[in-house]
């Protein structure tokens, strides 16, 4: 396959629903063994996307090749070549979690041991061989959607699509779920996956596609879109009493760049570079000269500042600003 | 990672024709439905209180202002019974898929490579095996409330098959309503505004004889009524006409008509 084709390739995609405009003509792709990150608010068009890439929705035009093959006229054998995990997480809850892997397997026409081996090897590398004779309704959220994911890579997809992987986790699922992707990926996978967090996309993703009303505003690496930010700020609250101004003289000092001041709040900003180290020169300084502080800490810029910089508008605007676009949440 | 690992190279999938992961794929599904029922068991028991109440309903209450002529009404009464036991079970097959649909267990159904039927294969087969279970309970119910079938093994085989293939005929149904409402609570409502007029205006419970004019030449005409004129002749060992077949035409009727009707709805399904 290593014909120097994109493993996804998506071009023009259109999809309406009645009068929303769900994707306005998205075009992207994602080089073989590379990660996209798709990032964009609620309502951008990310879940509709990653149905057309994986055949369960027909766009309205545009077209799209995944593995290099025609989502729409090949549909079939790209089954087999693709795994997905939906936003949200398609497990059966009346089976056991090995139950849902074996009948995953036999879906995918592996043989019955093999697709009991598989089962078995997936549950270990997901950490739920203990869990794996409960029924998924017992599963906390974090084990579904281990369970789930197991179940997009039983056959190994060359190519795989993640629709926001660690929406809805806790710090700590969140960060295995990131360490088993990032295997993944170790591994060659390709793989699409949606998130609305710029850390989660800055961590996993090699490039970051930027979608806002079905289609793509902003591509490139992450420090590409960084930089039209403004990357990181540092940020600094002194304490009642002490004096601000010195704090923004030692922060200019530092960073050279534009410090902001707010007195009412006691706090100083200015965007930096060299994160921590950077931090403990300008906290001794502080301390030499010696001004109390109250808070301290690096802003990494959020989807927020990303979509200031990019749009003007600020994320969550961004579905409600067509007046026709009318939400319809599914339960 | 541990040793004995699968190489990717040896995950692979079987190579077969489709009319063999079309019965394959559906019956992984059918095992599927069929480990849950007992994991499941609220529902099991009100698909069984549901028509024990009707038979003790129209055994002791209804029963006696009834006119069957000849036969004693709990005979002519287990017939209808049987029937609409099976045909409200479509409304499970139903709320089945519409679950399947709801949380998302479709999307990931159609993101593989199996036979499109299979969903729909794989639970009208397994509601078939439940209604089966459930028309036996019902069978024992009616026994102990004095039903005295006089079928021999013929009439049995006949009313067992024609039971069965009205089962998975209205399944069929259930899941081609299912498919377009797709909520489970609307699947619900839905199942019983079509068929309480199928079963009640039919001769499950009475004599078509004594309706109004228009509503006897529905209740004639309809399925219902010939399934069940046709089991009951074949549970009382009576002459029961020309019923059967019609019966089993209608059966076949909407087999033709809904399977091809809900495997292109499962097809064209987009959820969320
Ligand atoms: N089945 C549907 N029927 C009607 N409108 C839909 C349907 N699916 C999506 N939409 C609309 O299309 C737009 C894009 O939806 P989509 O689910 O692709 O967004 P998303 O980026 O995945 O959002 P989220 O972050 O909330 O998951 C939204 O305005 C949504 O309301
Ligand atoms: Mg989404």
């Amino acid at each position: 396959m290593a014909n120097g084709n994109p493993a996804i390739l998506a071009e023009g995609l259109e999809k309406s629903y009645g009068k929303t405009r769900a994707l306005d003509g998205l075009s992207l792709s994602v080089e073989e063994g590379t990660v996209l990150g798709v990032l964009g608010p609620n309502g951008a068009g990310k879940t509709t996307a990653v149905r057309i890439l994986t055949t369960l929705l027909k766009p309205d035009a545009g077209r799209a090749e995944v593995a290099g093959l025609d989502v729409l006229k090949q549909a079939d054998q790209l089954r087999s070549r693709i795994g997905l995990t939906g936003q949200y997480a398609a497990v059966d809850e009346y089976l056991t979690g090995r139950e849902n892997l074996e009948m995953v397997g036999r879906l995918y026409h592996l043989p019955k041991k093999l697709a009991r081996k598989r089962a078995d090897e997936l549950l270990e590398r997901f950490d739920l061989t203990d869990a794996a004779s409960r029924l998924a309704k017992t599963y906390s959220g974090g084990m579904r959607r281990r369970l789930d994911l197991a179940a997009s890579l039983v056959l190994a997809p060359p190519v795989l699509f993640l629709d926001e992987p660690t929406t809805g986790l806790d710090p700590r699922s969140r960060l295995s779920m990131w360490e088993i992707i990032g295997e993944l990926v170790s591994g060659g996978t390709t793989l699409l996956l949606t998130t609305q967090y710029l850390d989660e996309a800055d961590r996993l993703a090699n490039r970051i596609a930027v979608v806002d009303r079905g289609t793509v505003i902003a591509e490139g690496t992450s420090d590409d879109l960084k930089a039209r930010v403004g990357g990181e700020r540092l940020e600094i609250t002194v304490s009642e009493g002490s004096d601000l101004a010195a704090a923004a003289r030692i922060l200019e000092a530092h960073t050279h760049s534009d410090v902001r001041i707010d007195e009412g709040r006691r706090q100083t900003g200015a965007t930096v570079e060299g994160g921590a180290r950077l931090i403990s020169s300008v906290v001794r300084d502080l301390n030499e000269a010696d001004v109390g502080i109250d808070d301290l800490g690096l802003h990494r810029p959020t989807l927020d500042d990303v979509f200031l910089a990019l749009t003007g508008h600020a994320a969550e605007e961004s579905e409600g600003k067509s007046s026709d676009n009318h939400q319809q949440e599914v339960a | 990672m541990s040793a004995g690992n699968i190489h990717s190279e040896e995950l692979k999938p079987l190579r077969r024709n489709r009319v063999y992961w079309a019965v394959a794929d559906g019956w992984v599904l059918a095992k599927r439905n069929l480990v849950q029922i007992p994991r499941i068991p609220e529902l099991l028991v009100f698909a069984i209180i549901q028509p024990v109440m009707f038979v003790l309903l129209f055994r002791y209450v209804f029963g006696g202002a009834i006119d069957v002529g000849g036969e004693s009404y709990v005979n002519f009464l287990m017939a209808g019974i049987f029937v609409q036991t099976v045909a409200f079970g479509s409304v499970s097959t139903g709320i089945g898929l519409a679950e399947d649909l709801q949380k998302g267990l479709v999307d990931r159904f159609r993101s593989l490579p199996m036979a499109p039927s299979a969903v729909l294969t794989g639970r009208t087969v397994a509601d078939l095996v439940r209604n089966l279970a459930v028309v036996i309970v019902m069978l024992l119910v009616g026994l102990l409330v004095g039903f005295r079938p006089e079928a021999g093994v013929a009439g049995w085989a006949a009313t067992i098959g024609l039971l069965l293939l009205l089962s998975f005929a209205f399944s069929w149904i259930g899941a081609v309503v299912a498919l377009l409402i797709r909520s489970v609570e609307a699947v619900q409502s839905a199942g019983f505004i079509w068929l309480f007029p199928l079963t009640f205006a039919s001769s499950a419970f009475v004599q078509t004889d004594n309706m109004p004019d228009v509503l006897r030449a529905f209740a004639n005409h309809q399925p219902i009524t010939q399934v069940v004129d046709a089991v009951r002749g074949f549970l009382l060992d009576q002459p029961e006409g020309n019923h059967g077949w019609i019966a089993l035409a209608w059966c076949l009727g909407i087999l033709i008509i809904c399977v091809p009707l809900a495997v292109s709805l499962y097809r064209g399904v987009a959820t969320r």
